[in-house]
């Protein structure tokens, strides 16, 4: 499968789990901030994807989970380094160059864009 | 008391699918507020009793409810989270009958995911007719806390859940 084809098809995932337009589905659209995505559609998108590529995803394998929630990995209202050496052992996928310059764990969610699941889904079907 | 807006449960596959029916009838007061006679601009325009698509819609998530939470033995606290989508193509008038079936998608520790069909029986014809699509997401409300606490007791399936397995010869809760 192809990187444009991942990508037509978590587009129409997307499509239908947020009830967004295709325009708006761009590879550098955050979830949360661009797509308005709330806290369960996260979930609804992990169906989907698994539904759609056929692949099993794992509890926190796609999105973080329970980050801040554990005292070590936050700290003042910013990750830890702990807590983001955590997360990019964990969301290889992830890009966190910029949220590293701040990591103000209200602003997690904003590492998520639309190239994100592409990644993971490209990473998922080359294993 | 919980606002119940299904009367029977038909049919209960465990964990895959479940039939509820509800009969629409004149006796319901939100009937005659929706909508009532009214005059408008000098003109009468006769009472229009039409079931409220958002209480259909509860009906389904009543429905598909019960199915997910009876998947877990009803542990688990069944939260609708979102209504995916929502399409009904006909008014539901007094003197229907409204069938519900709900079909789990997909079944997780932390939610499910349902589809459901709603139809009305045409008692000129004798039949069904389908007149709207409902899908649905739940929450396993416990799985996904974020920090926040709730209530030990299952204060989703209380006891007018029971009353309506009961009446549906199901186990209760």
């Amino acid at each position: 499968m192809t990187r444009d084809e991942i990508l037509t098809t978590v587009t129409e995932v997307l499509e239908e789990a947020l009830g967004v337009d295709e325009e708006d589905v761009t590879p550098e659209a955050t979830l949360i901030g661009d797509l308005e995505a709330e806290s369960i559609d996260f979930l609804d998108i992990v169906f989907r994807i698994e539904k759609a590529f056929d692949v099993k995803i794992e509890q926190g394998e796609l999105f973080p989970d329970n980050v801040a929630q554990n005292p070590e990995f936050v700290q003042d209202g910013k990750v830890t380094q702990k807590g983001i050496t955590a997360l990019k052992e964990r969301l290889p996928h992830v890009d966190f160059t910029e949220f590293e310059q701040d990591p103000d764990v209200t602003k997690v969610g904003d590492i998520f864009t639309v190239d994100t699941i592409v990644r993971f889904v490209e990473r998922k079907l080359a294993a | 008391m919980r606002w119940m807006w299904i009367d029977r449960i038909l049919e209960l596959e465990p964990a895959k699918r479940m039939v509820a029916i509800k009969n629409v009838t004149l006796a319901e007061e939100h009937l005659h507020d929706h909508f009532p006679t009214q005059v408008i601009d000098g003109e009468t325009h006769s009472a229009l009793p039409i079931m409220p698509a958002c209480f259909i819609i509860e009906g389904m998530a009543q429905t598909a409810g019960i199915l997910v939470g009876h998947a877990s033995n009803f542990q688990e606290k069944v939260i609708l989270a979102k209504i995916t989508k929502a399409e009904l193509r006909r008014d539901v008038i007094p003197g229907d009958t409204i069938r519900y079936e709900a079909v789990i998608d997909r079944l997780d520790p932390l939610g499910a995911s349902t589809t459901g069909t709603i139809s009305v029986f045409d008692h000129s014809c004798g039949s069904w007719t389908e007149i709207g699509d409902i899908e649905l997401f739940f929450s396993h409300v416990d799985q996904n806390r974020a920090g926040v606490e709730f209530p030990e007791e299952n204060f989703v399936f209380g006891s007018n859940f029971e009353a309506l397995l009961s009446a549906s010869n199901l186990p209760n809760l």
